[in-house]
């Protein structure tokens, strides 16, 4: 006989309950961690590297890096004198929550303050998996275009934090980011935003504060 | 390419509920899929036949209930689809909106043969 069974259960729950794990584990520990998303080549590493030179003598820094393939990027940030640990996705196009559990063994969490995950580039897959990180940050770039929160709104409506990175260039690009911003507000009302050149260092001190309150906020036990 | 393993986890579900009902076969899975969900339709489908084989799910249909993004005007309350080039309300000009409908994503119901 056929029937029907009543189901209604969110198809990304079990990703969701790994997620959980991983931020009680990063909790326990008292570990901030940040999840960096964005397109390939908007800035995800430079950002990184230009965050961990300024802030490595106030707060003890960890890094994991995703990318399909290669160790360039865990080397450049290793190279920085932080732990640093490397996932190769294979092939898949973002990090879920089951990725970034097994890496956390081979970072020393109970000598860190923040941990930053650096996701696979790409604007789409990321945004639809909960690390167990406590804030996400998307990078978007002035190359890319003041057109991207239109065509890619999935992306901008989940983070907790938007760089708009290369603004050294803005001008180059004909970017505008009132129309750029105005895309952005419906999708995530008062979303933090820091227009900055990882270049020229410009707009920088405005998002290390940013990262340094939120660091702080956790250790009070205000994360989510 | 996520719906790989986002296809895996449709399967996952609909097993275990058939299972705990003692169900034959799955024959139809009904789905929830909003427009800001990141996930697209087609392409689980793509990969629906491969994972479901030798399972008893094999040669079930997907149904999608397509739930459009829509944003709703801060000002008039009025609500309208979000078409993706400008996102004022057409019906009083005002450029404070939120995005109000889309992000679903869920396995609604299943149809068995027990």
């Amino acid at each position: 006989m056929a029937v029907q069974l009543s189901i209604v259960e969110e198809i990304m729950s079990a990703n969701d309950r790994l997620a959980a794990d991983v931020r009680a584990r990063l909790d326990e520990a008292g570990v901030f961690a940040l999840n960096v998303m964005a397109s390939p080549g908007a800035g995800k590493t430079s950002l990184i590297t230009r965050t961990v030179e300024a802030l490595k003598d106030e707060l003890r820094i960890g890094a994991v890096d995703g990318d399909i393939a290669t160790t360039i990027d865990a080397d450049r940030i290793a190279a920085l004198g932080v732990p640093a640990v490397q996932i190769n996705t294979g092939g898949a196009c973002h990090l879920d929550a089951a990725m970034l559990q097994s890496a956390l063994p081979k970072l020393p969490l109970g000598e860190l303050d923040l941990l930053i995950v650096e996701n696979v580039g790409n604007l789409i897959c990321p945004a639809t998996f909960d690390l167990g990180t406590h804030r996400s940050v998307l990078i978007a770039s002035v190359p890319e275009g003041d057109d991207k929160p239109y065509k890619y709104p999935v992306m901008y409506r989940g983070v907790d934090a938007l760089v708009l990175n290369k603004i050294d260039v803005l001008e180059a690009f004909d970017f505008d980011v009132d129309y750029f911003h105005k895309g952005v507000e419906p999708l995530n009302p008062g979303l933090a935003f820091f227009p900055l050149s990882c270049k020229t260092g410009e707009g920088l001190d405005a998002w290390l504060d940013w990262v340094k309150s939120e660091v702080k906020g956790n250790v009070s036990g205000s994360s989510r | 390419m996520h719906e790989l393993s986002i296809t895996e986890s449709i399967l996952r579900i609909a097993l275990r509920h058939a299972e705990q009902a003692g169900a034959k076969r799955i024959t139809q899975l009904n789905l929830v899929i909003g427009e800001l969900s990141g996930v697209v339709g087609e392409s689980v489908q793509f990969y629906w036949d491969m994972i479901a084989k030798d399972t008893i799910a094999e040669g079930s249909e997907l149904h999608f209930q397509h739930v459009p993004a829509s944003l709703r005007c801060l000002n008039c309350e009025h609500v309208f689809p979000m078409d993706g080039r400008s996102y004022t309300c057409p019906e009083c000009n005002e450029s404070r909106v939120v995005a109000a409908g889309g992000d679903d994503f869920r396995l609604e119901s299943i149809e068995v043969e027990e």
